[in-house]
């Protein structure tokens, strides 16, 4: 609940922080490390998981080969062969350089997480004995002791103690947080200091072995295992090189027929224009984008796959409360009794709320006085207050003259009431019903043996939610609101909201099976749950997002963390998950339509000696057979330094239904990517003409 | 079970000096022509490098090849029926036979005895008599070969198989005598494969992509209908400049009884739909005329053979949806079926055999003598014709461009086994697609949904058909057909 308040600055910050990010895709670090790893990864045996570009690279080497032995023999040509190799080797090293700079991007991202683990001397407790290691020999099971100003050494579990913690080493939140044994906010990470009292930790993970350890490495790219998706795609881009590979090889005899002998560059040229090199470069790279996109939400996905099959949620289950509306109800109407008078009974709530001090307490207090304005009586001095209790379930003032004000539940008033000596109205049950129909809580107010009235605490829905959820549902998302309100309460608020069904009186069995229900429709589920009795939900549902301040039961039963414990996240989630297959499909679809471009321009070039007549398929206008050739392959090849910001940041998004979708995208990246190429290849080809090359 | 039609077929044909119905007493066939006949009935390719009244006994036509027509068009829809029910998500995709038997007896049966009647009436021999011997008016013995052709030819047009009763096909005047037979015949070829699309829709339950799958094969097929006919109505480059005048269009190869337009939309028509037989000599169409067939082939899905021509739009069907479905931020999915890994790589496979046995075979007879030593002319033409060829035997469709000495060891044997592979690799791949997408749980659809029954998806499913085609075929059509045409400008 607390978490739930410190969500809107938070949320502000880490924009800030990501437009920063974006200002400088290309910062002179990254760059400059991209480029030394993008010549290490020409090693053949590491590009044989990309076929697209490991044909590219075949293609290179044979090319350098007929290269050299041009030059060697002196043949007139050697100087076109030359420049084919050099864009086929350009094209390569775009290839590797676009992957290590989303890795490289992935690192800095993760520089400070990844400062958190550092070494420090724990405290450790062992037979009632306290000893100092240093944290990297601290195992599972390990019990630490923690102070005040001191660093947790490990991730863990609080066992004993309550303690303020600062995180704002994982999660750029300055606002300190409490965590304590017992209930959901036991959770500790490493690196993170305890700012107040002392802590006993149970460290859960060795060092480098926990969670976030194996996410920073994923996030990386250290360990990398292709989503099914991606693993599809790669499918799909190898078949249609062997395709392509197929129609270059036919080429050459077909050329025999003709008398036209076709040389070895020009032929790997035709060839690695047509296989979809562009998406075979780049899919690496929107892979490690999508993690670090979600990284830059502060949140961490144990698997590519994960953040993958976000994209796929068809029921999303949101809590209420923190998520759909403000934390804590809050008084909305007042509702005298017959034959009370609006103002007896504002002043009788404000009195007996003065001394309650909960929020709902307090939100009468507020509603009370702007109701009344000058008119609100003001705090007696002298008076006794009641505080709010969950035994008495009423709160109070008793003034100095013996005056007794009281608001609290229906049955506690009625008792209240006639110990005063009083009979409870008979109109008083309509009035608490009334109020219960339509989803809000009833707080009955009573002056000493008579009850004035009854004041109705709604949820207040979060500012912007039913905005956020429609659109979700514009996306073909089933909302579903999870709440422990009774059902009358609940479908209030999921009218109000607009989401699609509820769970009410829920508790975490119900919600178990309502995800298994909705699976079983073929349906895939996301929650978010952070308490040990959400684990087994978590576990099952497709996509858990765990709170980081949740327990270990929790973190380790989802498969995604939330660094900043905010419920809404999964919105984010979602989003990104989207992102990332239509940057894929994006691009691949940009990659073939480029395809017909390249076809007019290298096919009359290389039979246009044999059979001038096919100028006139030369419709680009393009100067000679070889500038038509060379344009095409810079062309294929630049394209992918100039796609790397789409890769990286992902398509532009907004949500929207399929059909939307579909249409702007294959407007965008299939017509445009048939236009594109014919004014890029001829404006490389005036290029070249203008530099004396054609 | 297709291995045995195979081998009967051989026995039949091996045999047929010996069985009844040879009145006019034919003999063996060479043993690479032999094989090449029944991997192309069997293949529904119905290619011809054999003359049906030169060298075929009426037995062998009727209970040899006749047959095998109706079996070859009722595996095809057989075929697609077990394709839509494992779409709909049945486990069991149906009993083969069962609907065999409905598909030959209900469909094609009813349907080729009215069509046959129907030619009868229109003057189409139908006899077992032996041919007829009649003296010219110069005292000179003419024999008249004949037969029960009516029924033969029926079946030929409506199930997409196109091996004719006489060796030229629909030009023969007992094939195609007039007018109306040209059309009713030529009808038949579109009828049950148009069909085909829309008993997918049923089976499946989903009419609107069933019709917007319709549309997109209709507008393939009138676009190559219309660029047809336009160039032909011009007149063939070697009459420029000549004192000729044809009527300003071209009558080369056609039969003067139907005109300059009934050919090249039979030709569309023909290769469009994997039957193969023909009206005209597409060795004589003008070249972009000429080249409309070949891309029928090519892509053999503008409504294409019985049953089979659904089967091959399906695996551009599954190559588009899961490109442009992950457009929409989803994992592609196709009728509420998620395509991934497996699914692709099947459709990889098979879309990958069309090329490799076009672009391989014209590719190894062009720079061989097996093909360039049979060619009756130089150049592009030529090299059309062996592409031609390759393409009518790997799309099953068995017309020819002919202009080619095509009953030599080398085509006999290199067209067989692209007309087998070629037949069966398309039908097993789809399968197995389809038997992979039904094991998987269906995915409830919403709004977030890729829609396979728009207009929208009918353009995805345009571009991945032209994009698909276009890309792999084009270096080929340049050289050939499109490389004649611009060089008669």
């Amino acid at each position: 609940m607390n978490d739930s308040f410190r969500v809107e600055p938070a949320a502000e910050l880490k924009l800030a922080r990501r437009h920063s990010r974006r200002a400088n895709l290309f910062e002179r670090d990254l760059v400059m490390s991209a480029t030394k790893s993008a010549l290490l990864m020409l090693n053949p045996l590491k590009m044989l998981r990309n076929p697209v570009m490991f044909v590219t690279e075949v293609g290179a080497l044979l090319t350098t080969l007929v290269t050299a032995q041009a030059i060697v023999t002196g043949q007139a040509v050697w100087g076109y062969f030359l420049a084919v190799t050099v864009i086929l080797w350009l094209t390569v090293l775009f290839a590797n350089f676009a992957e290590a700079l989303a890795e490289a991007r992935g690192k800095a991202q993760t520089a400070t997480l990844r400062r958190t683990r550092q070494h420090t001397v724990a405290r450790r407790l062992r037979d009632q004995r306290i000893e100092e290691v240093p944290s990297e020999v601290l195992k599972e099971g390990d019990v630490v002791i923690v102070r005040a100003g001191e660093l947790i050494p490990n991730d863990g579990e609080v066992i004993a103690g309550a303690a303020t913690v600062d995180e704002s080493a994982i999660t750029g939140e300055s606002a300190p947080v409490i965590r304590e044994a017992g209930g959901d906010r036991s959770g500790v990470t490493g690196g993170t200091r305890v700012l107040s009292d002392e802590i006993h930790v149970r460290i859960s993970a060795g060092a480098g072995e926990s969670f976030l350890d194996r996410m920073i490495a994923l996030v990386e790219g250290a360990v990398r295992q292709k989503t099914p998706n991606e693993l599809a795609l790669t499918v799909t881009l190898a078949g249609l090189t062997f395709a392509f590979l197929l129609v270059t090889v036919s080429l050459y005899p077909i050329g025999l027929y003709f008398d036209v002998e076709l040389d070895v560059p020009t032929l790997i040229a035709l060839l690695v224009c047509l296989i979809p090199t562009t998406i075979g470069a780049l899919l690496a790279a929107i892979g490690l984008a999508g993690m670090d996109r979600a990284l830059a939400t502060n949140v961490l996905a144990k698997s590519g796959k994960a953040v993958e099959l976000a994209g796929d949620i068809d029921t999303l289950l949101l809590d209420k409360t923190g998520t759909i509306t403000v934390g804590n109800r809050q008084a909305t109407a007042c509702h005298p009794l017959p034959g009370v008078d609006q103002p007896v009974l504002l002043k009788a709530a404000l009195l007996a709320s003065y001394g309650d001090e909960t929020p709902e307490g307090r939100s009468i207090v507020t509603l009370v006085q702007q109701q009344l304005g000058a008119a609100a009586p003001p705090e007696p001095v002298g008076a006794a207050m009641l505080a709010f209790s969950a035994q008495t379930r009423l709160s109070g003032l008793d003034t100095p003259e013996g005056q007794k004000y009281r608001t609290g539940a229906s049955d506690a008033i009625r008792k209240f009431v006639a110990e005063q000596g009083g009979v409870p109205p008979a109109t008083l049950q309509a009035a608490v019903d009334g109020v219960a129909r339509q989803g809000s809580t009833p707080v009955v107010v009573a002056e000493d043996q008579r009850v004035l009235g009854v004041i109705a605490l709604s949820d207040v829905l979060k500012v912007g939610i039913s905005d956020r959820l429609a659109r979700l549902r514009a996306m073909g998302l089933r909302i579903v609101m999870v709440t422990g309100d009774n059902p009358l309460t609940a479908e209030a608020i999921s009218r109000e909201a607009g989401v699609d069904d509820f769970i009410a009186e829920a508790t975490p069995v119900d919600k178990l099976a309502y995800i298994r229900a909705e699976q079983r429709k073929g349906r895939l589920i996301a929650m978010m749950g952070d308490g040990t009795n959400d684990a087994p939900a978590l576990a099952q549902a497709d996509i858990g997002v765990a709170m980081n301040s949740g327990t270990q039961a929790a973190k380790e039963a989802g498969n995604m963390v939330d660094l900043d414990s905010d419920p809404t996240k999964l919105i984010e989630v979602i989003e990104i998950g989207k992102q990332l297959l239509i940057t894929r499909g994006a691009l691949t679809t940009f990659s073939i339509a480029n395809d017909v471009a390249k076809y007019f321009a290298i096919v009359p070039a290389m039979f246009m000696l044999a059979m001038p007549q096919l100028a006139a398929l030369n419709i680009m206008g393009l100067t000679s057979p070889q500038s038509a050739i060379l344009s095409a392959l810079v062309f294929n090849a630049i394209i992918i330094p100039l796609l790397i910001p789409i890769a990286l940041r992902g398509v532009h998004y907004r949500p929207a239904g399929a059909d939307k979708l579909l249409q702007k995208n294959l407007l965008i990246y299939g017509v445009g990517g048939i236009i594109a190429p014919f004014a890029g290849i001829k404006l490389i080809d005036i290029t070249i003409t203008l530099l004396g090359f054609a | 079970m297709k291995f045995n039609y195979f081998v009967e077929l051989d026995a039949k044909a091996l045999l047929q000096q010996y069985l009844p119905l040879n009145p006019d007493g034919k003999g063996v066939l060479e043993g690479s022509l032999l094989f090449n006949t029944a991997a192309s009935f069997t293949s529904n390719t119905n290619l011809q490098h054999y003359s049906g009244e030169v060298s075929l006994s009426y037995f062998s036509q009727l209970f040899a090849l006749m047959w095998l027509q109706f079996i070859s068009a009722g595996t095809g829809i057989a075929a697609l029926a077990a394709l839509a029910r494992g779409l709909r998500g049945d486990t069991q995709i149906g009993n083969f036979y069962a609907d065999f038997l409905r598909a030959s007896f209900l469909v094609l049966l009813p349907l080729a005895t009215v069509a046959a009647a129907l030619l009868v009436w229109l003057g189409i021999p139908m006899t077992f008599h032996g041919a007829a011997v009649a003296e010219t008016l110069e005292s000179a013995t003419q024999t008249i070969a004949r037969g029960p052709v009516a029924a033969f030819l029926a079946i030929k047009q409506l199930g997409t198989n196109g091996g004719g009763w006489f060796g030229p096909n629909a030009t023969h005047p007992f094939e195609n005598p007039n007018f109306w037979t040209n059309i009713v015949e030529c009808l038949c070829i579109l009828l049950v494969p148009m069909g085909s699309v829309w008993m997918f829709g049923r089976i499946t339950g989903r009419m609107k992509h069933a019709a917007v799958v319709f549309v997109v094969m209709g507008a393939l097929l009138l676009t190559k209908m219309t660029v047809a006919l336009g160039f032909e109505m011009e007149q063939t480059a070697a009459f420029t400049g000549q004192p000729v005048t044809d009527a300003g269009v071209n009558l080369e190869g056609k039969e003067l009884r139907f005109g300059a337009s009934a050919g090249p939309l039979w030709a569309v028509a023909t290769t469009c739909t994997s039957n193969g037989s023909v009206n005209c000599m597409h060795d004589s169409l003008n070249p972009p005329t000429g080249l409309m067939p070949l891309i029928g082939m090519w892509l053999n899905v503008a409504y294409g053979g019985v049953g089979v021509g659904f089967i091959n739009i399906f695996l551009y069907i599954i190559v588009g949806v899961f490109i442009a479905g992950m457009m929409v931020g989803r994992t592609p999915e196709y009728l509420a079926h998620k395509v991934e890994t497996k699914e692709m790589t099947l459709a990889l496979l098979a879309l990958m055999a069309h090329p490799l046995f076009i672009l391989g075979g014209a590719a190894l007879f062009a720079a061989t003598p097996w093909g360039a030593g049979t060619l009756n002319n130089p150049g592009s033409h030529g090299f059309s014709e062996i592409l031609y060829e390759f393409s009518s035997s790997a799309a099953n469709n068995g017309s020819g461009f002919e202009g080619l000495g095509d009953n030599t060891v080398p085509w006999n044997i290199a067209t067989g086994l692209v007309m087998l592979l070629a037949r069966f690799i398309p039908i097993i791949l789809p399968l197995a697609i389809a038997g992979s997408l039904a094991s998987k749980k269906p995915v409830p659809e919403n709004i977030g949904t890729f829609h396979t029954d728009t207009p929208l998806f009918g353009v995805v499913l345009l571009g991945s058909v032209t994009l698909l085609g276009a890309l792999l075929f084009l270096p080929a059509a340049v050289l050939g057909p499109i490389a004649e045409h611009l060089g008669s400008l």
